[in-house]
Formats: structure tokens, C-alpha cells, sequence
């Protein structure tokens, strides 16, 4: 009987049934995907911001100072040490190595072009093939910083051509295609490189080609890394040399900034790794804000659905105080009358919910694909514990008109005038 | 003439009795069924609250968001042409175009020998300046006195590195300088000793050459003041910092796109809710409908009642519910961006015109729906 009255409920209120259905399916469909999207959010921001290039530099232990001013090397080539080009692979071997997004080196040497003008030509990785073990990959300056734009072709890396800085090139009517004679060879031209910064004004060439200009193979003088990172607390800052035991190992298996610098060092030797603050400090707060927004959306959003499914359960059950007339005055207790209203509840949360869960599970992929290029995937663990809530909303907005349904005389609501 | 007067006096009396009697319906309508009415109102307040909340957002997170980029540091350069310097009232006329919109930190050069033969990059900069503009600098005391001067980790570990006062000496001319803090940045900044812009003047006569400025404002406003800046500066040079503005632009336009997902979805949800409040709510007075159609009410009347009924009720909660909605976002603010969002006004015929569309079709749905049922099936509850 009592399986009858819920099957009868659902076959001939179709429209009440379905627009309660619709509420929760939409209520769990909208909580899924702000679940998904709030919790994945910090991992695409923190992607995203690691277009603002590298933020660890690894420099030689035993360097002699910097000499920049504007970001134009005045130090001789001939001084201060270098770090070994063959080093570099061994990056893909440390604990962290899929945080790292990519690295490329260094070397600036000195060039004079036409017998009087000096430039500085930086050789460097652009997107090279590279060996670790038995496994290949591909690193340098086009993964790590986005924001160069090459006219032309972006040299490979193992061929002698170079890309020239847009103001040099205006100065030397280079265009790609050109040649241009670098120490006495000719390169040719592949492209012209636009950065806004100072390599606007330089040449850069596959590493190997800075090196014949040097006279010396297999050095780089800097190397840039960019690393995923998680933001820095009191406990990422402490000194590793302070910690014991575990709680080195907790440090050294958390990927902060710190820790990476401090595994880089482990495995290029004689080097010394060091945060660029610039972009690594700041990273953590630009992170914190998008996820705290999130955060609070996310809790807004819930709100919203479960406002909106309890609206809507109270709404089916308001309609129906004439059926719980004719249940009491068919002898019916109050328990047996709230059991069927509270089945025909979780009947409509759960499949309310797991339809909802699904939709928004897909909702989520989109945004994910649509606005972040990357897939945004779904907890499984998410579905019982949204179901779980999803019931419990469907109740709380059930409970409150079940029991006002209830109070009503059955002769009153009989005739129609409660 | 006349005659045209007393009948429209005529008409608009016969006309009063019936237009109190639609108010009074009205009225007594929302008062009798209170429960009713006032859950249609909450489920109204709620959708506008939350639309509000999130336009308001929306709006407003861009400019939060870049002030938080802004801690990146400058990203416009004004550099002097190759191996000039800036003219001696460029600094006054880049804070003269900038405004209130940014700030200006000038910085000047050059390659001094210390003690033993070694070459190190000097700088001059205002530095309570480059605090406020450059925060990720890590310093351990910032300089105060005449002699005292900042100096990178790896300059002070090659000048002073028991903490003791060095000498400096730039074309002949050599000063003595108090290592008062050092600063760690993680680039070039380590390698160099940063003193006040008086006290580098006086010992090298030479200029600033680069002046750093952290522009405020979206992309298009920073492009404006670049613009500017080049006309007021024709000596210099003025570029973007690209590196700052491509990964700002980057990351916000993605933040505003998810942020546009996510208020649809809240809007959309809060419709819902409203819209199923108020179809339960017409439905549950086919009874009234009936009656009124019984007792002789036109049915552009009936239409006209729950029109009017559904539009007060959307406009009563669109008002309520922006004034929650504002609440809402300012607290949103100060909690995660410790500024508060201001209200915006702009966005309330917005909200006005949406709640009320809803209300509408939420209300003539099931006007539609029971136009075809005969008065008589209704009354006798079937």
C-alpha cells in the first residue's frame, strides 16, 4: 500500500513531481560544478600565473657579482664561474619534477657587429629536445615565458640560426630571412623577437651558439626555472638546516618555493638556487584572493540551491493538504502520512541528485575546457556526500510544510478550506 | 464642451468603485494568505540578492584584482635614450601626468670599485618610494641616516661582510657608507647597493636614468597613461612592462570569465526558486480565479490582478534584495580583499527589470495554464 501511494504520486502528479525534480537537479547540478570549479581553482590560477615567467634562479655557487643596470650585462664574459650545461637533465629526476613547468639557461657573451656596435647575444634553450634516463622531453624559453613574440620562425635549437630584438633589428634593417655575421660567422636571421623588455635590444641564439662565440662548450651562466609552488607559510620559510626527521621530510615533500630551490641545488652541483621574489612572493596573494572569492561565491551558490530546492519542496507539499485530509480520514496516523511524503522526498533527492551530480560534473569539464584549456576533474568522493546533502535539504524544506499539512483539521482541508 | 466634461467626470466615477475594489484585492490578497505571500516575497529578495551580490562582483573584482597586481611592482619604464639621462624635471612631469593613478620611483646608476679593485653597480632611488612600490623586497632595515646605505646579499657578502662601514669610490671620488640593512630579492637587486637619491647625487652628479612606474587602472586606462606619458616625455622612452601586463590581463581575464560562469549559474538557480514559489503560489488560488471568473471578471481583469500582483511583489523584493545583495558584496570585499565593494546603483534597473520579468512569467504561467478550465471544474475541487 504504502509503495503504491508513492508510485501513484509520482504517475499522476507529473507536473508538481517534475518541477520539484527540476529544482533539485538544478540546485545539485549548480553545487557540483562550483564544488569543482571552486576547488580546482587554485591549481589553473596558479598555472596561469606562471605566465609571468620564471620565478627560481639557479646561479653558480662561486659568482662574482652581477653587474646589470637595465638588464644589460656588463660583467666580462671571461669572469665568474658557469654551471654545466649536461647538469641541466637532471632536473627531471628530482622529487618535484612535474611541478616544474619548464626551464631554460643562460649564457650572455659580447658580440660586435659591423666592427663598431657591442651587443649582447644570450644563447638559450627554445624549445629543446632533451634526455633524462630513458625519458625525452622538451624545455626553454617558449614554455617558460609566453609573453615573447617571434615575426618569423622561431629557430630550432640546434642550428645556427638566431633571432634578433625588434629595436636591433629596426637599427640593422634585419629582416627574417637576413643574414647577420656574429664573430666572424654568418647566422641567418630566423626571426625578430619582441619582448617589451631588454632583449629587445639583443641577439638570442641556441645555446650552443653562444658557446662558440665564448670558445667554451657545454657552460650556461644562469639558469631559469618556473615551478608550481604552493604559497608560502611560517613553515615553508624555516630553514631546512633547523629541521629534523620528519619534519624535514614534511618540508621536503611539500612543493614550496623553498624546498624546490633547495632540491635544484641538490641535483646541479656547486649551484645556488634562489626564489625570484618578485614573482614568487607575490604568486601566493594574487592566489589567495581568486581562491577566497571562489570560496565565498561557492558558499553563496549553496545557499542559493538550497534555498531554491526547499522552496520548491514546500511549494508540492502546500499543494497537497487535501490528499493529507482524506489520508487521516481514512484512519491514517501522522507518521505513516509524513513517512509517505518523506519517501516520495528522498525518491526526488536522489534522483534529483544524481542527475544534477552528472550535469554538473559535465558543466564543470566545460568551463574547465572552455576557459582554463584543461580538463577540471571530479572528486567521486563528492556524489554520496552531495546526495547526502541534497536529501537532507529536500527534507528540511519538506518537514516544515509536512507538518503545517498535518495540523490542519481533515474536515477542513476535505472541504477545501485550509 | 461642457457635455465633454460631465462625462468624463461620469466615466472616471463609475470607473473609481472598480479601481479601490482592484486595491483592495490586491491588499487583501498579500494580507490574508501572509505565509504564502511572504514566502513568495523571501524566495523574490533572495534571487535579487543574490543577482546583486554578483553584478556588483563582477564588476568590481577587476579593479580589486588589479590593485593586488600592482604589488608586482612597475609596469611602465621610463628609460633615457642610450647613455643619456632623464631631464632634470621628468620626475615632476611623470607624477604631474600620473596623478593620483600611480606612482613614480626614479632610479639612477652607475659602476663604482670598492676598496680592492672590485666593480659594483650603485644605485640612487628614493627609498621610502621603492618600499612602497617594490613589497616582495625582502630588507632587514631600511637605511635612515646620511651615511647609511642598502645593500643586496651578495654585494654585502664581497663589501661588508662582518656588517662593517665600507668605502666606494666612482671617477676619483670615494665616500664611506654604513651598511645599515641588506636587501634579497632573488635577481639583479642582490648584486647592487642602493643609497637615497641625495646622497648619490652628491657623490656622482649623475642623473636618473630609468624611472619605474606602477600605473593603476585596467589595461586600456594603463595604455592611456602610457600613451601620455610618451607625449609629455619625448626625450625618454616609455614601454610597457609586459612581462606584468600580458600575466595580469591572462589571469583576470580567466578570473572574470569564471566569475561570469558562476554568477549565471547563481542567477539561474535563484530564478528557479523563484519562479517555482510563485507558480505554487498561483496555482494554490485557482479558487479565487474561479470565483472572480464566476462573479463576471473579465479575464484581461484576472490577468491584469496577478500582473499587478506579480510586478509589487517583484519590485518589493528587487528593492529588499538589492539592499541584501549590496551587504553582501561589500562583506565578500573587506573579507577577502580587505576593501570594501561600493554599491553600485547602476546595477539596480538591472535587477528591477529582471525581477519583475520573472515575477511576470512566474505569475502568468498558471494564468495561462487554468484560462482554459471552466470556473465550475475549479470550484468544485476538481
Amino acid at each position: 500500500m504504502f509503495l503504491r501511494l508513492v508510485y501513484e504520486s509520482f504517475r499522476r502528479q507529473k507536473r508538481r513531481k517534475l518541477l520539484a525534480g527540476i529544482a533539485i537537479t538544478l540546485g545539485v547540478g549548480v553545487a557540483t560544478a562550483m564544488i569543482a570549479v571552486a576547488t580546482d581553482i587554485g591549481d589553473k590560477v596558479s598555472r596561469e600565473l606562471r605566465s609571468l615567467g620564471a620565478n627560481l634562479i639557479v646561479t653558480p655557487q662561486e659568482d662574482t657579482l652581477d653587474l646589470q643596470i637595465a638588464g644589460v650585462d656588463l660583467k666580462p664574459p671571461s669572469d665568474g664561474a658557469y654551471l654545466n650545461e649536461s647538469d641541466l637533465p637532471k632536473i627531471r629526476g628530482m622529487f618535484w619534477h612535474n611541478n616544474i613547468v619548464g626551464f631554460a639557461p643562460v649564457l650572455p657573451v659580447g658580440v660586435t657587429l659591423g666592427g663598431t656596435r657591442n651587443v649582447s647575444l644570450v644563447g638559450t634553450y627554445f624549445s629543446k629536445q632533451l634526455v633524462f634516463g630513458k625519458e625525452q622531453f622538451q624545455t626553454g624559453v617558449r614554455a617558460i615565458y609566453p609573453w615573447w613574440k617571434v615575426s618569423g620562425m622561431w629557430p630550432e635549437d640546434d642550428s645556427q640560426d638566431v633571432l634578433v630584438g625588434e629595436k636591433l633589428a629596426a637599427a640593422l634593417g634585419r629582416k627574417p630571412g637576413d643574414e647577420i655575421e656574429l664573430a666572424g660567422h654568418p647566422h641567418r636571421v630566423a626571426g625578430v623577437l619582441s619582448t617589451g623588455g631588454v632583449e629587445d635590444d639583443q641577439i638570442v641564439a641556441p645555446l650552443a651558439v653562444a658557446q662558440g662565440v665564448l670558445g667554451r662548450s657545454g657552460v650556461v651562466r644562469r639558469l631559469y626555472v618556473s615551478a608550481l609552488t604552493k604559497p608560502e607559510d611560517a613553515f615553508g620559510r624555516r630553514d631546512p638546516k633547523t629541521l629534523a626527521g620528519a619534519e624535514f621530510d614534511r618540508w621536503y615533500c611539500s612543493p614550496y618555493v623553498q624546498s624546490i630551490a633547495y632540491q635544484l641545488q641538490e641535483v646541479i652541483p656547486h649551484s645556488h638556487a634562489e626564489q625570484i621574489r618578485q614573482v614568487a612572493q607575490n604568486e601566493g596573494t594574487v592566489l589567495s584572493r581568486i581562491k577566497g572569492l571562489m570560496l565565498l561565491i561557492t558558499l553563496a551558490a549553496l545557499m542559493a540551491a538550497a534555498l531554491a530546492v526547499s522552496a520548491a519542496m514546500a511549494t508540492a507539499i502546500f499543494e497537497r493538504t487535501g490528499e493529507v485530509g482524506l489520508m487521516k480520514a481514512l484512519g491514517a496516523s501522522s507518521v505513516s502520512v509524513a513517512a509517505v511524503f518523506f519517501a516520495e522526498a528522498l525518491l526526488l533527492a536522489v534522483l534529483g541528485g544524481s542527475v544534477g551530480f552528472a550535469g554538473g560534473a559535465m558543466l564543470a569539464r566545460v568551463i574547465g575546457r572552455s576557459i582554463f584549456d584543461s580538463q577540471i576533474t571530479i572528486d567521486l568522493v563528492l556524489f554520496p556526500i552531495l546526495l547526502a546533502i541534497a536529501v537532507l535539504v529536500t527534507f528540511a524544506g519538506s518537514a516544515l510544510a509536512i507538518r503545517r499539512a498535518m495540523k490542519f483539521d481533515p474536515v477542513l482541508a476535505l472541504r477545501g478550506e485550509a | 464642451m461642457r457635455s465633454r466634461v460631465t462625462s468624463e467626470r461620469l466615466t472616471r466615477r463609475a470607473r473609481a468603485p472598480r479601481r479601490s475594489m482592484f486595491l483592495r484585492m490586491l491588499v487583501r490578497a498579500a494580507l490574508l494568505r501572509r505565509g504564502r505571500a511572504a514566502a513568495a516575497l523571501a524566495a523574490m529578495v533572495v534571487a535579487a540578492a543574490a543577482a546583486t551580490a554578483m553584478l556588483n562582483l563582477f564588476v568590481d573584482v577587476q579593479a580589486k584584482l588589479h590593485t593586488e597586481f600592482r604589488n608586482y611592482g612597475a609596469n611602465v619604464v621610463v628609460m633615457a635614450k642610450e647613455g643619456k639621462s632623464l631631464p632634470g624635471d621628468a620626475l615632476r612631469k611623470i607624477e604631474s601626468a600620473l596623478g593620483d593613478r600611480g606612482m613614480a620611483v626614479p632610479f639612477a646608476y652607475v659602476v663604482a670599485r670598492t676598496t680592492d679593485g672590485q666593480s659594483v653597480v650603485v644605485s640612487g632611488t628614493d627609498l621610502e618610494q621603492v618600499r612602497k612600490l617594490n613589497r616582495w623586497w625582502s630588507v632587514s632595515a631600511w637605511p635612515s641616516g646620511a651615511q647609511d646605505a642598502l645593500v643586496g646579499v651578495r654585494a654585502a657578502a664581497l663589501v661588508a661582510p662582518q656588517g662593517q662601514d665600507f668605502d666606494l669610490s666612482f671617477q676619483g671620488r670615494t665616500v664611506r657608507l654604513h651598511p645599515a640593512g641588506t636587501v634579497r630579492t632573488g635577481s639583479s637587486e642582490d648584486s647592487r647597493i642602493y643609497l637615497s637619491l641625495q646622497q648619490f647625487e652628491d657623490w656622482t652628479g649623475a642623473q636618473p636614468s630609468t624611472v619605474e612606474i606602477a600605473a593603476s587602472g585596467s589595461a586600456e586606462e594603463v595604455g592611456g597613461t602610457i600613451k601620455n606619458l610618451a607625449l609629455q616625455l619625448p626625450e625618454g622612452e616609455v614601454r610597457p612592462v609586459r612581462q606584468i601586463m600580458e600575466g595580469e590581463a591572462r589571469v583576470l581575464g580567466k578570473t572574470r570569465a569564471t566569475l561570469l560562469v558562476c554568477a549565471v549559474l547563481i542567477i539561474l538557480t535563484a530564478a528557479m526558486c523563484v519562479l517555482s514559489t510563485l507558480i505554487g503560489w498561483v496555482f494554490d488560488r485557482r479558487r479565487d480565479f474561479a470565483i472572480m471568473k464566476a462573479l463576471g471578471a473579465s479575464e484581461r481583469l484576472i490577468g491584469g490582478f496577478f500582473v499587478t500582483e506579480a510586478a509589487a511583489l517583484g519590485a518589493a523584493g528587487a528593492i529588499f534584495g538589492f539592499g541584501i545583495g549590496a551587504g553582501i558584496a561589500v562583506w565578500i570585499g573587506r573579507v577577502n580583499f580587505h576593501a570594501p565593494v561600493a554599491p553600485r546603483f547602476a546595477v539596480l534597473p538591472e535587477v528591477l527589470a529582471g525581477s519583475i520579468a520573472i515575477a511576470l512569467i512566474s505569475a502568468l504561467l498558471p494564468v495561462f495554464l487554468l484560462r482554459r478550465v471552466q470556473p465550475a471544474t475549479i470550484l468544485r475541487g476538481e
